[in-house]
């Protein structure tokens, strides 16, 4: 076990190296120098000289890439190039405008793909697994920006309760309106993005959800408590869902990149303030500063929440025994 | 083949049950997957419209009519037009060329690297294997859609790029799966048969094991083009795309200044997205249950 951990320790240090190898070489496919975006043709050949020297980019590529590294495990990423603040202040300040509408989005599929994955496994090839079945295509196949237009025009712009643009109304607090006002406004801004979300990636929890389940329930033990006599609903919510479960708690860390990833789309469409809306704007700038360091950020944090599960599987699962 | 002899003495070859191919039993099994051909007359309908798009459409993609401003849907002009009064469907029309297309090569681009990356790592084991499989994961941690902003707002913008970026990052889960396979087929029987009577490992690679990998592999493709067609449209409507010739998320993007007044603009080629990646998707369950021995339906 301890060598199980120590293996799976190396190889998330591994994987992080690898991270930053690619990040630092995507800077590095751009046709041209990172310096020709800080130049024109008014730079005289000393300035950008002098440039190159101060970013280091007149050193070798090995060199460029120990020093960046260096950089980036002393916590520096660097400063924007369009508004000169400090990359990591930008990104934190964005987070937790996303984490909320991604643990929201994570919490809501979680509560509604069990319960639907398990009726479905349990009364497979009835009316309503044909249903799940259907949406499931459905969902999986939606782009997300259309099905947030069609709810921005035909819901969002024909209901003043909900709010399409943004995440909260100016100058509403706790302290000056009370809690439940707040929540309210706060809510009024959530419905749209986290329907969205919440519709296209519920569709393959669900799946994964009703095929663990029919899985499950053709294993000997479920039949075992069958034959003991207890009553169905025991036998599913018992015996069969705590294993069920098993494989659709790993996948948390899948989905995450997934909603992460979506959030690109989703935050530029409800002018969302997170990291999803900030990498657009700084894509659309050539801030690469920005995107680069969210791109590193982003990849690290997938890897050690993957480390995480694994570590936590060890612990949820006896079955596991690592050589 | 010895033809069936009756006790009299007369050949029956009409009697002789006729041997069934591979590709006709796959087929049979298709068919009963009803939405699956449905979906894939649907596909054929749109490849045709893509490939004889310059017959089909009434204008050319940048055809513009100021006179014609922002009409809805009518029997002229079938899905409306833009403001600069181009043909909605024309436009959705010529699209179709490009959405699929790039659909087609990235899934390409993502069959051609997982498979070699897949095969190799599950074929030879050890050491290969270890960074092989490194390598997928840390491009799989790539949170996928801002590594593909990152890419393409460094590259200069063109269709062939971006196919090639969305193929370049759309490989991992296929390498997972094929190295997978390879590890237990490499284990079997007929393998290690083959081996002692001196096939070589590309002869093993190629006719031994990959061939009985294609199923999974057919069926993953299928599901990557549709995939790929999201991801391409998702770029274009984040104002990553080509403008011109337009794909189906370029159309979209146009329309969003004009939901209000000119919904019409981005719903229809949304649908067509729609609609495509649900055939790509229905089809290859169709494909997983026909390639598949062992499904029972």
């Amino acid at each position: 076990m301890a060598g199980y951990i120590a293996r799976r320790f190396v190889q998330l240090l591994v994987l992080l190296i690898g991270i930053s190898i690619v990040s630092f070489s995507i800077m590095h496919i751009a046709p041209g120098s990172p310096i020709d975006l800080m130049t024109d043709r008014t730079t005289t050949a000393e300035d950008k000289a002098r440039i190159e020297a101060l970013y280091g980019f007149d050193k070798s590529i090995p060199e460029q890439y120990f020093r960046w590294a260096g950089q980036i495990i002393r916590g520096e990423f660097g400063n924007s190039f369009v508004t000169g603040e400090p990359v990591l202040d930008m990104i934190m300040a964005r987070l937790p405008a996303t984490l909320l509408l991604n643990f929201l989005t994570l919490i809501i599929i979680y509560v509604l793909s069990i319960p639907i994955g398990i009726i479905s496994a349990v009364r497979q090839y009835s009316w309503f697994d044909h249903l799940v079945t259907f949406y499931a295509f459905l969902g999986q196949s939606m782009p997300e920006f259309w099905l947030a237009l069609l709810l921005l025009f035909y819901v969002g712009l024909r209901f003043p309760f909900i709010q399409t643009t943004g995440m909260a109304t100016w100058g509403v607090s706790i302290a000056e309106h009370g809690l439940w006002y707040f929540l309210v406004d706060r809510v009024r801004y959530l419905i749209l993005p986290l329907a969205v979300i919440s519709f296209t990636n519920l569709a393959s929890i669900t799946r994964y959800m009703r095929a663990s389940m029919l899985e499950v329930i053709s294993q000997d033990y479920v039949r075992t408590a069958r034959a003991k006599g207890l009553p169905q609903i025991k036998v599913i919510l018992k015996h069969a869902l705590r294993n069920a479960l098993l494989p659709i708690v790993t996948l948390i860390g899948f989905e995450l990149p997934i909603l992460f990833s979506g959030s690109v789309i989703i935050e530029t469409i409800f002018s969302w303030p997170g990291v999803g809306l900030l990498s657009w704007n700084a894509v659309m700038q050539r801030d690469y500063q920005v995107i680069m360091a969210f791109n590193l950020l982003g990849a690290s944090l997938m890897v050690l929440g993957a480390f995480v599960a694994d570590m936590l599987y060890l612990v949820v699962d006896p079955r596991i025994k690592y050589n | 083949m010895k033809p069936n002899v009756t006790p009299g003495g007369t050949p029956h070859v009409a009697l002789m049950p006729k041997e069934e191919t591979y590709g006709r039993m796959v087929w049979r099994r298709f068919r009963r997957h009803k939405l699956a051909v449905v979906s894939l007359f649907v596909l054929l309908l749109l490849y045709g419209m893509a490939i004889f798009a310059p017959i089909v459409a009434p204008y050319h993609y940048d055809h513009m009519d100021f006179t014609k401003s922002l009409h809805p849907p009518s029997f002229t002009s079938w899905f409306g037009t833009d403001r600069i009064g181009g043909d909605i469907f024309s436009r959705v029309v010529w699209g179709s060329r490009i959405s699929l297309a790039v659909g087609l090569v990235a899934a390409g681009i993502a069959l051609v690297i997982g498979t070699i990356i897949g095969a190799l790592a599950g074929y030879f084991g050890g050491i290969i294997d270890d960074i092989l499989m490194r390598f997928t994961e840390v491009v799989a941690s790539f949170p996928t859609m801002f590594l593909l902003l990152t890419v393409i707002a460094v590259l200069p913008r063109s269709t062939m790029n971006i196919m090639i970026v969305i193929g370049a990052t759309a490989w991992p889960g296929l390498a997972r799966m094929v190295r997978g396979q390879f590890l237990s087929l490499r284990e079997m029987d007929y393998v290690e048969a083959a081996r002692a009577v001196g096939a070589t490992d590309t002869s093993i690679v190629f006719t031994h094991i990959l061939l009985n990998t294609m199923a999974p592999i057919i069926v993953n493709a299928s599901l990557r083009i549709g995939g790929a067609i999201l991801v391409e449209s998702g770029l274009s409507f984040l104002g990553l795309g080509v403008i011109s010739p337009p794909s189906w998320g370029t159309i979209l993007n146009g329309g969003r200044p004009l939901l209000r007044s000119a919904p019409w603009i981005s719903t229809i080629p949304g649908l067509f997205i729609f609609v495509t990646v649900l055939a790509f998707n229905y089809v290859g369950d169709g494909l997983r249950d026909a390639l598949d021995p062992r499904a029972t339906r």
